[in-house]
């Protein structure tokens, strides 16, 4: 890789008990790459993508952001996540969800930037009411801006469409191609093939917690998912 | 970000769902009355064992009802995987233990209060005689209660029995605390000045500061597996 790596995963292990889900992974991304991290189900996305996001830290091994450790909060700071959960408070109001991580993460007058990410996701007009009486789509929506309100230079995406409405996975296609072409980096795991080689300029491939692939993104990678998983599943079985 | 700022920010967020909602003090200041009521049934409120007993009584309800406080702690911030954004948000791991500390204190604390004036009606213990150090030995037990709480809280939070497991894990580790608390609180009812017992205010007040920096130590690995 030419440039300097901003994320680097170095012999990185991963064990629930004697099972290991991830097994010495090397993965380094550069600033501005769109990484799309594919494999099958139980092939160690999510492992790997929380520990990329700090939420789990490494049996054995390190990650490390912009050469920091993610226990460091500067280096936890630049991160932008959508993972499984919508991560919002039922109890609070779109406003105050935003306003409780605008001061988590520093920001000294968040009200501008509040105002802009309601307008933008549409929930202006609900802003104080507790995202409990909001619709699924409208908590989706929320869950993005409070995901990308921090202007975060890295975006980690765990399976971000999956059960998005249409409104919301237009919004986040947008951002995720604004992100891209600002210059930030991404890192998307998914199901959907597609998409994610739509997106991505870099492919990573997860098979059974090992690294099966990891390379730009070229016209010849453009297979069924059958054929996609098979030819990097059979190398390394190989 | 400032630990202390942060830490403020999530107790005031924690106080604000709770004001939403009250599913937290209502459970607890129901059951902290009805023990208070049975109690009465079964002792001479009038007795004089009954008030040299009074500290024990009062601190067994206020910790029953704290475990109730306290289960839902961390609890809170599983719906919606909320705990996930409070660890990977730029904040230390101090920060949030810290702040869900503070917020789960407040509320025991103003269970307590709402507690004090029942519990002197119905077992005819004058309260109001040293309210001032009766506070002081408030905010310094229902402190060390809730910091090793909020702890075993973090601990338990994806435990299947969590309901069952922290009351297993606090009471053991919270006797000294309790210890001190009791006896205070009730040479306090009893009239009695403070000097004689500040051996045991030492002791809460050590208490509080050692398990507070363990529990500032300990937390991160708690939250991050």
């Amino acid at each position: 890789m030419s440039k300097e790596p901003l994320i680097a995963a170095r012999g990185v292990w991963k064990f629930f008990g004697d099972f290991a889900a991830l097994r010495e992974i090397d993965l380094e991304v550069a600033a501005g790459t769109t990484l799309a991290l594919l494999g099958r189900n139980g092939a160690g996305k999510t492992t790997l993508l929380r520990m990329l996001a700090a939420l789990s830290s490494p049996s054995r091994g390190s990650v490390t952001v912009g050469g920091w450790s993610l226990r460091q909060s500067s280096a936890r700071a630049r991160l932008g996540i959508i993972g499984h959960g919508i991560w919002v408070y039922d109890d609070l109001t779109a406003q105050e969800n935003l306003e409780f991580f605008a001061g988590l993460y520093g920001i000294p007058k968040p009200q501008p930037q509040i105002d802009r990410w309601l307008e933008s996701t549409g929930l202006t007009r609900v802003r104080h009411s507790p995202a409990r009486e909001f619709s699924r789509g409208m908590r989706q929506r929320l869950a993005i801006a409070r995901a990308f309100f921090h202007d975060p230079d890295i975006l980690l995406l765990d399976e971000p469409f999956t059960a998005l409405d249409d409104r919301a996975a237009a919004l986040l296609s947008g951002l995720v191609e604004q992100a891209h072409a600002g210059g930030h980096t991404v890192i998307i795991s998914t199901h959907q093939l597609r998409e994610a080689l739509a997106l991505a300029t870099d492919v990573a491939v997860l098979d059974r917690g090992r690294l099966a692939f990891r390379g730009p993104n070229t016209p010849e990678l453009q297979a069924p998912p059958e054929d996609f998983y098979r030819q990097f599943t059979e190398q390394n079985a190989g | 970000m400032n630990v202390l700022r942060a830490a403020f920010a999530i107790a005031l967020k924690d106080l604000r769902v709770e004001r939403r909602n009250r599913e937290v003090i209502n459970a607890a200041f129901s059951f902290a009355l009805v023990v208070l009521l049975l109690f009465s049934f079964t002792f001479d409120p009038s007795g004089e064992e009954t008030r040299e007993m009074s500290g024990g009584l009062l601190w067994l309800v206020f910790s029953f009802a704290g475990v109730l406080v306290l289960n839902r702690s961390f609890a809170r911030e599983t719906s919606n995987d909320c705990l996930d954004a409070l660890v990977a948000a730029p904040v230390p791991g101090a920060a949030i233990f810290l702040g869900k500390a503070l917020a789960n204190a407040l509320l025991l604390l103003v269970l307590e209060l709402a507690c004090l004036p029942v519990f002197g009606i119905f077992y005819n213990v004058r309260w109001q005689v040293n309210f001032g150090w009766l506070l002081v030995v408030f905010v310094l037990g229902t402190w060390g209660f809730t910091v090793i709480g909020t702890v075993f809280s973090a601990l338990t939070v994806n435990v299947r029995l969590r309901e069952l497991m922290l009351p297993l894990l606090v009471f053991p580790v919270t006797v000294p605390a309790l210890m001190a608390s009791v006896q205070l609180t009730t040479a306090l009812f009893s009239g009695q000045p403070i000097a004689p017992e500040l051996l045991w205010l030492r002791l809460l007040v050590g208490f509080d500061l050692i398990f507070t920096l363990l529990g500032v130590a300990l937390v991160e690995t708690l939250l991050v597996g």
